[in-house]
């Protein structure tokens, strides 16, 4: 018994570089956005715009959308880490 | 790591793709570190920060931003063109992958020369000049941006190693997981972009 | 040959050599053979940082100068940590045990990545050559403990670099043995060994390779900026330049806290094999066994700030870190009563696993309740940097690693050599190092109540007693490593040839031949029941 059984999925290029079309789009709308000061809601929209460029590479360039779920599980698990020890460490730093 | 493949039966595409994604869990992780350092010292020197980041020119970040993007479309294609025999075509995105790596960098060290000019490097007198937060500003600049140069190049290496292979039919329309695996690492070299370049390039 | 050897389809993996002479070891990609040399390489470095540790206790015995210089008690206990740490409790179970059964426990014939596997031993050779290399090159030997922490990690003219690479690599290899064994549970258990079929030893490597996974990174980039500062002056860690040295520690623990579930993980999973055989009945509460491994591998995560109390964290960091670590105790508490509830009312086979197994229970329960008293913020200030937690340590370490290791090894012999150890010099090679390891910590917990620093090459007259009864344990101690490792040595060679489920086990490594054939199985194997029915 094959361990290859999944279909073959093919992604057309459409797909890509209509993603590539909003990655650029989110690109020059942070250059953008960021070129105005409004303090910390500055570096929020940049990271906001950055997140969902990462949404859209992860999804569709890295193929989760058609992958195995567990591994779009475990991603996003992993990133939750990433962000609970990043908040645990202001814990200290915001409190000194 | 990987299978003949004339032993199909024992070949697990699945696992294979599982072991790349930990990996790249653990790039994450790595790279993470130097996130939280970021975030920290910017908490407490923002105004440096803002102000040190104005040293470094847009231009350049965003022409490299708008490569590396371009080159993971490229990556992402190449698996689409192989997986319908379009073996030239394939071979031909990758190129263009490895090339636009290539200058991404080349801009690195042009941006990186120009800043060493005008005295700013770990280490230096101007930079402590300058005051605490550039220093900071300046040492997480050069550590992750020299960090994530390391990154492409081992991406270029891993494509370039697959690529080879292609040519070798040692990796078919119907056994690419190789490919897969070093278009996601092209992605995650991409993704650490994507977050780098508004903090440094950006945040003015 | 003995009729044991007629009856076996399979020769031996000892007897199929793909390569010549020393090559049929070091290249091979055979997770039995793989895991024996990390067995070698990782027992050889044991010596060493046991005698470190012995030349350390002979210095305490008596206040002043007794046998060494300040430095060099300095460089010893830097040395001895980095040793003990990164090459042995990090990887020991999973490298040895793990590699070596973690297949056969789930009916697999190898890990998913056989070669990925090898390179990891390379790689932790590479890095144990690197960091044993800072004590002859350079300033002279690493100073700043097996910590590493800043500002003293970049002042310091001792020789950090290959110390804090040497860690770096050795961190890869930890991470890509996590990486295997992840995909080899997800990937090759056999068919009809569902996630809830499969034995507890796995179900511990799987936590622990997830924090092998996800932890050691965080440390790998803290070594390397500890490097851009030694190298570059870049800034992160220095206050004189914008840095904060509580950063580091930040960083450091991070990962360091969850690699102590790296080292405690597996040794609970082996004491969960060794309980249900040893007492001829199914593990009690196998379900919340599991869900405490995972439990403790997830909280685990967000603690680290219990090494960091008195550094100068805000008042809101200690509050949550020390309520986090007191709710991370709780599922060790499960798992204790669980293997107390497996024992009782069974049918006792009173052998040299099992008593390392119940003297393991008595010294983790000591070496977990004293990090109650760690964890707990006003206490923690009184004893923090004294012998109190250095005997808390290594109860829990070398209580917990060191005698789970002994179990597994005595517990596997037979399954691994195909041959039986002497066991009258086994229980006794137990009794004496039990001795000694009781003389040697337990005072601690008294001197460092009392106010007796860590990492001190000198103390106050007043601790003088406390310190010889503790030095003569550790003499005792080694005495008793001394026999037990004689023994096993001897009896790998000429022990008498063992059975193939000497313990009358339930789980898949007592179905295959002592030792195992290449492939392990010989036949394809379905699993329609759990791993410890014994009813």
């Amino acid at each position: 018994m094959s361990k290859n059984d999944e279909k073959q999925h093919i992604v057309p290029y459409r797909t890509f570089l209509l993603v590539l079309l909003a990655l650029l789009a989110f690109t020059f709308i942070s250059i953008g956005a960021t070129s105005y000061n409004l303090g910390p809601v500055t570096v929020l929209i940049a990271l906001l715009l950055a997140t969902f460029k990462t949404i859209l590479v992860l999804t569709y360039f890295m193929h989760l959308k058609w992958d195995v779920k567990m591994f779009g599980i475990l991603v996003a698990a992993v990133l939750a880490l990433i962000g609970v020890v990043i908040f645990i460490t202001f814990l200290d730093y915001l409190f000194r | 790591m990987s299978q003949d493949p004339h032993t199909d039966e024992h070949r697990d595409d699945i696992g294979s793709r599982f072991g790349m994604w930990l990996f790249i869990f653990t790039e994450l992780l790595l790279f993470a570190g130097l996130f939280i350092t970021y975030s920290v010292f910017r908490y407490k020197n923002w105004q440096a920060f803002h102000l040190a980041a104005e040293e470094l020119d847009v231009f350049i970040g965003a022409l490299n931003t708008v490569l590396l993007l371009a080159s993971s479309a490229t990556i992402a294609m190449s698996i689409t063109a192989l997986q319908q025999k379009r073996k030239v075509l394939s071979l031909g995105l990758m190129g263009f992958t490895l090339l636009v790596g290539v200058i991404f960098l080349v801009n690195k060290y042009f941006e990186w020369s120009l800043k060493f000019e005008h005295g700013l490097y770990p280490g230096s007198e101007t930079l402590v000049e300058l005051g605490k937060g550039e220093v900071l500003f300046f040492g997480l600049y050069f550590f992750m941006t020299g960090l994530h140069a390391l990154h492409i190049i081992a991406g270029l290496v891993f494509i370039g190693i697959v690529f080879n292979r292609i040519i070798k039919d040692k990796i078919t329309h119907d056994n690419f997981v190789h490919l897969e695996n070093a278009g996601l690492y092209w992605h995650l070299v991409d993704i650490i972009w994507i977050f780098l370049f508004p903090l440094f390039y950006l945040i003015t | 040959m003995s009729s044991e050897q007629d009856t076996r389809k399979e020769p031996s993996f000892f007897e199929v050599k793909k390569h010549k002479g020393i090559f049929a070891w070091l290249l091979s990609t055979d997770h039995k053979r793989i895991g024996l040399m990390y067995l070698y390489l990782i027992m050889s470095f044991f010596v060493i940082g046991a005698v470190l540790g012995l030349l350390m206790k002979l210095e305490l015995i008596a206040p002043n100068k007794t046998i060494m210089e300040a430095q060099t008690y300095n460089g010893f206990f830097t040395l001895h940590g980095i040793i003990m740490i990164f090459l042995i409790v990090i990887p020991g179970l999973p490298a040895i045990f793990g590699n070596f059964f973690l297949p056969i426990l789930i009916g697999a014939k190898d890990v998913a990545f056989p070669r990925l596997n090898l390179l990891s031993w390379y790689i932790y050779v590479l890095g144990a050559i690197i960091a044993v290399s800072s004590q002859f090159s350079g300033g002279g030997p690493p100073d700043t403990g097996w910590t590493f922490y800043a500002p003293y990690s970049f002042k310091t003219s001792t020789n950090m670099l290959p110390a804090v690479l040497g860690a770096f690599t050795l961190g890869f290899s930890s991470i890509l043995t996590g990486l295997n064994f992840i995909v080899t549970i997800h990937r090759m258990r056999a068919p009809g060994m569902t996630w809830m079929k499969m034995p507890l030893f796995p179900w511990t490597l799987y936590g622990t390779a997830w924090i092998q996974l996800l932890a050691t990174p965080v440390v790998g980039i803290t070594l390397l900026m500890t490097v851009g500062e030694r190298l570059f002056n870049i800034g992160f860690f220095d206050p004189a330049l914008g840095g904060d040295p509580i950063l580091y520690q930040h960083l450091f623990w991070i990962y360091s806290h969850p690699a102590v579930y790296i080292m405690i993980l597996p040794a609970m999973g082996v004491i969960s094999e060794i309980l249900p055989t040893f007492a001829q009945k199914t593990i009690y509460g196998y379900k919340a066994i599991v869900i405490s491994t995972l439990a403790i591998a997830f909280v685990g995560y967000f603690v680290w700030g219990h090494h960091m109390f008195t550094s100068g964290m805000s008042g809101t960091a200690l509050y949550v870190f020390s309520i986090l670590t007191f709710l991370v105790a709780i599922p060790s508490g499960v798992k204790v009563f669980n293997w107390i509830s497996t024992i009782y009312k069974g049918s006792i086979n009173l052998r040299t696993p099992f008593y390392w197994a119940i003297s393991f229970i008595f010294v983790f329960m000591i070496g977990g309740l004293t990090g109650l008293v760690l964890g707990a913020l006003a206490t923690n200030v009184h004893v923090h940097d004294t012998h109190f937690v250095v005997a808390h340590f290594h109860f829990i370490v070398f209580g917990g690693v060191g005698f789970a290791f002994f179990a597994a090894i005595h517990y596997w012999f037979p399954k691994m050599y195909g041959r039986m150890y002497d066991e009258t010099w086994a229980n006794l090679g137990w009794l004496i190092f039990f001795i000694g390891f009781l003389t040697l910590y337990l005072p601690m917990f008294v001197l460092g109540m009392a106010g007796m620093p860590r990492r001190y090459f000198d103390y106050l007259p007043e601790f003088h007693g406390g310190n010889i009864i503790s030095s003569m344990g550790a003499v005792v101690l080694i005495m008793g490593l001394i026999i037990i490792i004689f023994n096993l040595f001897r009896s790998a060679r000429i022990g008498p040839i063992a059975e193939k489920d000497p313990w009358q086990g339930k789980t898949l490594e007592w179905t295959v031949d002592s030792p195992p054939s290449l492939e392990n199985f010989e036949e394809d194997i379905e699993i329609t029941e759990g791993p410890y029915e014994y009813e």
